[in-house]
């Protein structure tokens, strides 16, 4: 039995989009630029895409661009907007518990000469909007607020930040990176005051390698790839015609049939929680109910490393991440799970389950009872004081 | 590839070997026979031969000369590599024309200090060694004005050997020295995913020994990639030794038996005393003439005179730890050198660094350490015996 738990690492590509990337790699082939019918048609699968794409945020055409993935969005919405505002200032905010694809990009902007703010986090992984209020300055140019924690699934208030961001200055550009939530919420950038959002597709069942950046119109923000002036100059590169038609089509089924398939989630997560803290000297973390993401569960197992946690899971079939596989397999300690004040001994034995549509209540059962049954044999063998 | 390489042939400098009297044939042929292997992922085909005392590399039409003296460089026994010009006797003035040429081609700007080097092999060539030199450098004076001889210090070392061919080159490329793999039979490594004992299986293959190696696992506390990461180590330095059999024994249950049965801070030292015992078993199982560790006197806890002591006395068979005397950083050195030091350092655990005791002991007496060991007849023998039969066995080649 094979149990895929780390859909928050990547997913599963579905079939519909899947056989649309297949169509683009073999029939429809044609460069968008080149003047031809097939190109044109090639033009035409990235203009579905888009539309499509617009339809779940409500948002225009114009304001998606396609990316590479969320890493690639990220970067682009930090160091484009930072560049092409710094005349305004050069403050920017962000939380501590923001992926690496966010605060790398700012710490090589601190090195450029910016100043960043960093809100530290509640014992749930919130940010506080008191906090936030008291970080704005006239010459704050830019705030970042990851929506879903990718480690232990908060939800932030990003619409009630937005309208404390919006409060103190208009022009103060709101960046959300939205990689863990959408698909798993409705996310309308434009009612919610949401500048630029960051998504990726293969988080959901779209391939690896695609993503889009919401740039409201309007918005400031400067290239970082430079060339063919593709995609209205902001992006140069020849478009990843199969991989955008598939994220299209990825996207668009993911909002299908919503409100079930999220019940279905938090429903599932809701029982996985429920079943692993019955072992003793297991507790879950990050916010409870609403305050969380369907899909992600957080769960400490004391005295079991992590890692053997995980690969005694995977003898069984289950397949989950130590901390957040996300950041490569470097075992460095997670930085979110420690802004929570999650008790050292904890910091390393820290796994995530991570859910998707596809999940069923079987796979979750068999999840259960496969940690409630190693976890105290693995405890036995806690490194003696 | 590249297309117009100015050589066409390699002499092969060797030393030691040369000096092994009456087996002197065996160690040419096992050297011959490495450089075939190590040429083998190289672009191009070669013929290798032996003759007079030399071994030459010639290349078959195209091949890329950077991969041929890297492939070269990896084969222990070879002490230089010549990039060499061979030349039909056809006479004094016709060799001064033919090397002024080389010169020609070799050197863009011809304005260095040189010394004519020539070797008469064959006795029968109508002038001396010292009338070569002079006669040559005065050649090659008149040709290259700019030139300078020096005796003492040249930039440029012309050499010449008159052989059945007439031999011509100008540098000496360093080859890694050493003795061919395989003309000193066979040793069991103990390779962890660490910096020292790819460095200790390189050094003993260095002294022509070839090498097998033992990894322990221990899933769910070691990881594939740590598997991996073993195997690709033992795929680095197979370009030095030629083929590894590498034996993957899983050893948790054994591990986790011990820590049950078992003092804790002893862990280590009777972890590493069962260790040897299944690596001397599958040394003998493949006919290896002994252990090589990558130990080095005090570097941890398992690692004193005292812990040495204890876990060399489950031995019958030799070991060779030939970086006992080293400091870390020598040991990183050579590890960098050959290429090991990148891939050790990744973040995996092996199984040496799970279950360590906060305070192991430094100084443990044998005697204590077999009484202990005894707590665990019941199971062991079983243990031992499943390790055995399941652990896998992979050869690693070369890519």
């Amino acid at each position: 039995m094979r149990v895929y738990l780390d859909n928050a690492a990547t997913t599963r590509c579905s079939d519909r989009a899947k056989e649309l990337l297949l169509r683009l790699l073999s029939d429809d082939y044609g460069n968008p630029s080149s003047l031809h019918q097939m190109g044109k048609e090639a033009e035409d699968a990235v203009r579905e895409a888009r539309k499509k794409i617009a339809k779940t945020i409500k948002a225009e055409e114009k304001e998606i661009l396609f990316t590479s993935g969320g890493t690639e969005s990220n970067n682009l919405a930090l160091l484009g907007a930072a560049y092409a505002n710094m005349r305004a200032g050069k403050h920017i905010i962000t939380t501590v518990i923001e992926h690496a694809s966010v605060s790398a990009p700012l710490e090589f902007l601190t090195e450029q000469g910016f100043e960043v703010t960093c809100l530290l986090v509640d014992s749930c992984g919130r940010i506080s909007i008191e906090e936030l209020k008291n970080a704005l300055r006239p010459d704050t140019i830019l705030v970042s607020v990851m929506m879903v924690n990718n480690e232990i699934g908060t939800l932030q208030p990003v619409e009630e930040a937005a309208a404390v961001i919006k409060a103190n200055n208009p022009d103060t550009l709101f960046h959300v990176d939205a990689i863990q939530a959408y698909g798993k919420y409705r996310i309308y950038p434009k009612r919610m005051g949401i500048d630029l959002m960051s998504v990726s597709g293969h988080k959901i069942h779209a391939p690896k390698g695609t993503g889009f950046l919401y740039i409201r119109d309007k918005a400031k923000v400067k290239p970082v790839l430079y060339g063919g002036g593709q995609q209205r100059g902001m992006r140069s590169g020849t478009e990843n015609v199969p991989g955008i038609a598939a994220f299209g089509e990825a996207a668009a089924e993911s909002y299908e049939d919503f409100e079930r398939k999220t019940a279905h989630m938090r429903e599932l997560r809701e029982r996985l929680m429920r079943g692993i803290t019955a072992v003793s000297g297991v507790s879950v973390n990050g916010a409870a109910q609403d305050g969380a993401a369907p899909h992600i569960v957080s769960a400490s197992i004391e005295g079991v490393r992590a890692e053997v946690m995980l690969h005694a899971l995977e003898e069984k079939g289950i397949y989950v991440s130590a901390g957040s596989a996300c950041s490569s397999n470097k075992p460095a300690v997670s930085r979110t799970l420690k802004s929570i004040g999650l008790r050292p001994e904890l910091l390393d034995a820290t796994i995530r389950f991570s859910l998707c549509a596809h999940t069923t209540c079987e796979e979750i059962n068999y999840a259960i009872e496969t940690l409630c049954e190693m976890a105290p044999r693995l405890q036995k063998y806690a490194p003696r004081q | 590839m590249i297309s117009d390489n100015k050589y066409k042939s390699f002499l092969i400098k060797y030393a030691e070997i040369a000096v092994k009297g009456k087996n002197r044939f065996l160690f040419e042929d096992a050297l011959v026979g490495r450089i075939h292997q190590a040429l083998k992922s190289v672009d191009g085909s070669f013929f290798v031969r032996k003759e007079q005392g030399r071994i030459y590399v010639d290349a078959q039409g195209e091949y890329d000369y950077d991969e041929t003296v890297l492939a070269l460089q990896h084969v222990f026994g070879i002490v230089g590599i010549c990039p060499v010009v061979l030349l039909e006797d056809e006479g004094f003035d016709a060799l001064a024309r033919a090397v002024i040429d080389c010169i020609d081609r070799e050197f863009a700007d011809k304005k260095f200090t040189f010394k004519v080097n020539a070797r008469r092999a064959r006795k029968n060539y109508p002038m001396e060694s010292m009338e070569i030199n002079a006669s040559l450098g005065e050649r090659i004076l008149e040709a290259f004005p700019d030139t300078r001889v020096d005796v003492h210090k040249p930039q440029v070392m012309v050499c010449v050997e008159i052989r059945n061919q007439i031999n011509v080159y100008f540098k000496v490329i360093p080859g890694p020295g050493g003795m061919p793999v395989g003309t000193n039979g066979k040793a069991m490594l103990l390779l962890s995913g660490g910096i020292d004992s790819p460095v200790a299986g390189y050094m003993i293959a260095k002294r022509g020994v070839a090498i097998d190696a033992t990894y322990f696992h221990a899933p769910p506390y070691t990881s594939e990639r740590a598997k991996q990461k073993v195997v690709d180590l033992a795929k680095i330095i197979s370009r030095y030794t030629g083929p590894i059999r590498l034996h993957v024994v899983n050893f948790t249950d054994i591990q986790l038996y011990i820590y049950e049965q078992c003092p804790h801070e002893e862990l280590t030292i009777i972890m590493r005393r069962y260790m040897m015992r299944l690596a001397e078993h599958f040394a003998k199982e493949s006919g290896c003439l002994g252990l090589i560790t990558g130990e080095s006197i005090g570097q941890v806890a398992s690692q004193t005179m005292q812990s040495l002591a204890a876990t060399n006395e489950v031995c019958t068979m030799p070991v060779y730890r030939p970086l006992i005397g080293f400091d870390k950083q020598e040991i990183v050195e050579i590890s960098e050198k050959i290429k090991t030091y990148e891939t050790s350092i990744l973040p995996y655990e092996d199984c040496c660094t799970i279950f360590v005791a906060k305070h192991p002991v430094t100084k443990p007496s044998i005697q204590v350490i077999q009484n202990d060991e005894k707590k665990l007849s019941e199971k062991i023998d079983a243990l031992i015996a499943q390790a055995v039969e399941t652990t896998e066995k992979i050869l690693v080649l070369p890519d």
